[in-house]
């Protein structure tokens, strides 16, 4: 079998407050292959943004902490590589589209700027070649090179969603994380968006770990899905199986949520209930609460991961019966 | 932005005519009578009210304020009742002192209170932070004066390495710009501090560090031109107000400076004194605030944007704009 892209061990994150614990993140494994596309979907605050910034390793300092696991990027292990090291890597290796284009750009920096400084960092080339391949870079996400002088307010939402796109791809990463980064687009742009990073992932081999709410754009982009639910990967698989044999009640529940174009009589039926208090976890499955499948057992102690067809694994009691 | 820098200037204008009627207002209404205090106690209701007539307290109002206006367009800031001599180039002669301490003072702050606050967010938690935001907390919060006479007496009279009053050489200046600095080094600090840290927890820093730059990049050109911007007002707010706050200062290490002038002037109820003197103090500080606004403008390129918008389209609205703006430094001033 080949490498291994990234390989997450055991992650497990939290957030300290004043008085609470946040765990945002538990025991997540995770693999990615060369070349594979991967969904990372799940409800608001599943921990999805967090298990990306785990891997750039730009957690905020000063509340999160990586309590335990390992991080394996092509066999090394980011989170025992010196800060030095690891800024090699970022930007350079793996890169990162964030969720909200509005905030993540410097309002007093130019757009080219903020372009040309990723690619001066990891390239020795002069200040002059890397303005010049930022301009193509803003080329290619379809923004006039003209436009390099100038500073992020004077770009709409979607523009600067673009430059944050065009930043990241800027030194051609192996692998791109990208954080919704369709979601503060309009439909069509939308579609030329994610286009544009299909052309990318075919031309650069790129492989990408694109979270998002939207199974369409999974469908439609993606090879293999993780479903998040408080803070643990609770199903993964191919785009195929999941979709069509969804094991998870969890999973199930998603795509019930969904509109369908077949069935437009039927009523959705959203999941019930809320995700449980990330400061305070049940000692059980998490998803428990909300399961119409729930027994006593899955109340009193946590599922393992169970592989119910070649590389479709599932956190779920139910998983294990059907052996 | 030239253009908008000279709509400002001619709004310097009806400020000045303002803060001349409000300084003219006041002294109206405060008890006390130049002639009384020139002529002693022991002079008669006559002798008095003749130098009244004299010195023309006794016009009414309005044309005392028309005939203040008038002097002041041609130049003529009126001279000391008690001196006699001109107060502009009395002023200008001590305005070199106060300029100096205050200038000092505010660089002296400046470029140690900038670094101490960055310093300090980068060390949030630690025993660092907190020994700078203590220590800054004493400089704030203890009068300057209590601090001047600290140095005093340690530099000057124990160990005798500096003079401890008046202006001889470039040595007799250390005392009074550090005693003049401390408490602004802290006030820029804190604030300096705490713009920091609001700043390196908003996601373009986040941005800066995913693209693989150095913390120093980071913090030094990230995030510190972003929370620079607070502080350049600060210490505008800083370098303004010391001008007229050196006073202390000036009478502790005896510096002949334009707050003991028109300290003096006021005891003295010297109305030329005190007219012009806050007159042209304040003019100081309106054009300061106005420097302080161009200065934001270069750093931040969204305000910049702003006047640019103004200069294309010339309308009636971008009047308004200006005007509430130097009405606003106007009453900061
Ligand atoms: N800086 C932080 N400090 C404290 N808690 C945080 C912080 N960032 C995230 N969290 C918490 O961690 C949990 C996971 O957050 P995360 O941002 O990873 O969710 P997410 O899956 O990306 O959600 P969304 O779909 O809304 O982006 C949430 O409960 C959130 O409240
Ligand atoms: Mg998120």
């Amino acid at each position: 079998m080949a490498e291994k892209l990234l390989e997450i061990k055991n992650l497990s994150v939290e957030y300290h407050s004043d008085e609470d614990i946040l765990y945002a993140v538990n025991n997540v494994n995770l693999t990615l292959e060369p070349g594979e596309t991967l969904g990372l979907v799940g409800e608001t605050g599943a921990g999805k943004t967090t298990i990306a910034k785990s891997i750039m390793r730009i957690l905020p300092a000063a509340q999160a902490e990586i309590t335990s696991g390992e991080i394996l990027y092509r066999g090394e292990n980011l989170l025992a590589l010196k800060e030095k090291e690891m800024q090699k890597v970022r930007g350079n290796k793996i890169a990162m589209i964030f969720q909200d284009p509005m905030t993540a750009l410097n309002p007093v920096e130019t757009v080219g700027y903020q372009i040309a400084e990723a690619i001066k960092r990891h390239n020795k080339i002069s200040r002059n070649e890397a303005a010049d391949r930022a301009g193509d870079m803003l080329e290619m996400v379809g923004i006039p090179r003209e436009r390099l002088g100038e500073y992020p307010h004077q770009f709409s939402g979607g523009m600067k969603q673009r430059v944050v796109i065009a930043m990241a791809l800027a030194c051609n990463p192996e692998l791109l994380l990208a954080d919704e980064p369709t979601t503060a687009l309009d439909v069509t742009i939308q579609a030329q968006v994610l286009d544009m990073m299909r052309g990318l992932k075919e031309k650069l081999g790129t492989s990408v770990i694109l979270i998002t709410h939207d199974f369409g754009v999974v469908a439609d982009f993606c090879t293999a899905v993780a479903v998040t639910y408080a803070g643990e990967i609770i199903e993964r698989g191919s785009v195929d199986r999941i979709f069509n044999n969804p094991q998870h009640p969890y999973t199930q529940g998603l795509f019930n949520s969904l509109p369908s174009l077949e069935a437009t009589s039927r009523r959705l039926k959203p999941i019930k209930g809320l995700m449980p208090d990330p400061t305070a976890l049940p000692p059980g499955c998490r998803f428990c609460e909300r399961c119409e499948y729930a027994t006593e057992e899955c109340a009193k102690k946590a599922p393992e991961i169970y592989e119910v067809e070649p590389g479709h694994t599932v956190k779920c009691f139910r998983a294990r019966r059907d052996d | 932005m030239l253009k908008y820098i000279g709509k400002r200037l001619l709004m310097l204008i009806p400020t000045m005519l303002g803060i001349a009627l409000v300084v003219l207002i006041i002294i109206d209404l405060t008890p006390g009578d130049p002639a009384r205090v020139l002529l002693g106690t022991n002079a008669t209701e006559e002798q008095v009210e003749e130098l009244r007539e004299e010195l023309g307290l006794n016009k009414p109002f309005l044309v005392r304020y028309w005939e203040f206006v008038k002097n002041v367009c041609q130049g003529n800031f009126g001279s000391s009742i008690m001196t006699q001599r001109p107060v502009f180039s009395e002023m200008l002669m001590r305005f070199r002192y106060t300029l100096v301490l205050v200038v000092f003072g505010t660089i002296f702050s400046t470029i140690l209170g900038i670094p101490i606050g960055i310093y300090a967010a980068n060390h949030t938690h630690t025993w660092k932070d907190s020994l700078a935001i203590f220590l800054s907390l004493i400089c704030v919060s203890m009068p300057s004066f209590w601090f001047a006479l600290l140095m005093i007496r340690f530099f000057g009279v124990k160990l005798q390495w500096l003079p401890i009053s008046g202006i001889e050489d470039w040595k007799g200046w250390i005392l009074p710009c550090v005693a003049m600095a401390l408490g602004l080094m802290a006030l820029i600090a804190r604030q300096m501090r705490s713009d920091m840290l609001e700043v390196l927890r908003q996601d373009y820093i986040t941005t800066a560090r995913s693209k693989g730059l150095s913390e120093r990049k980071v913090v030094y050109r990230h995030a510190l031109k972003n929370a620079i911007i607070p502080v350049i007002m600060v210490i505008g707010g800083v370098f303004g107000s010391s001008l007229g706050g050196s006073l202390i200062t000036e009478v502790i290490f005896s510096i002949p400076g334009l707050g003991q002038y028109i300290m003096t002037g006021l005891n003295n109820r010297d109305y030329p004194v005190i007219q012009s003197g806050i007159l042209i103090i304040s003019t100081l500080f309106a054009i300061i605030i106005l420097i302080v606004d161009v200065v934001f403008a270069l750093v931040d390129p969204r305000i910049r944007s702003q006047y640019t918008r103004r200069k294309k389209n010339k309308g009636g609205k971008s009047d308004d704009g200006t005007g509430k703006e130097a009405k606003k430094a106007n009453a900061t001033a």
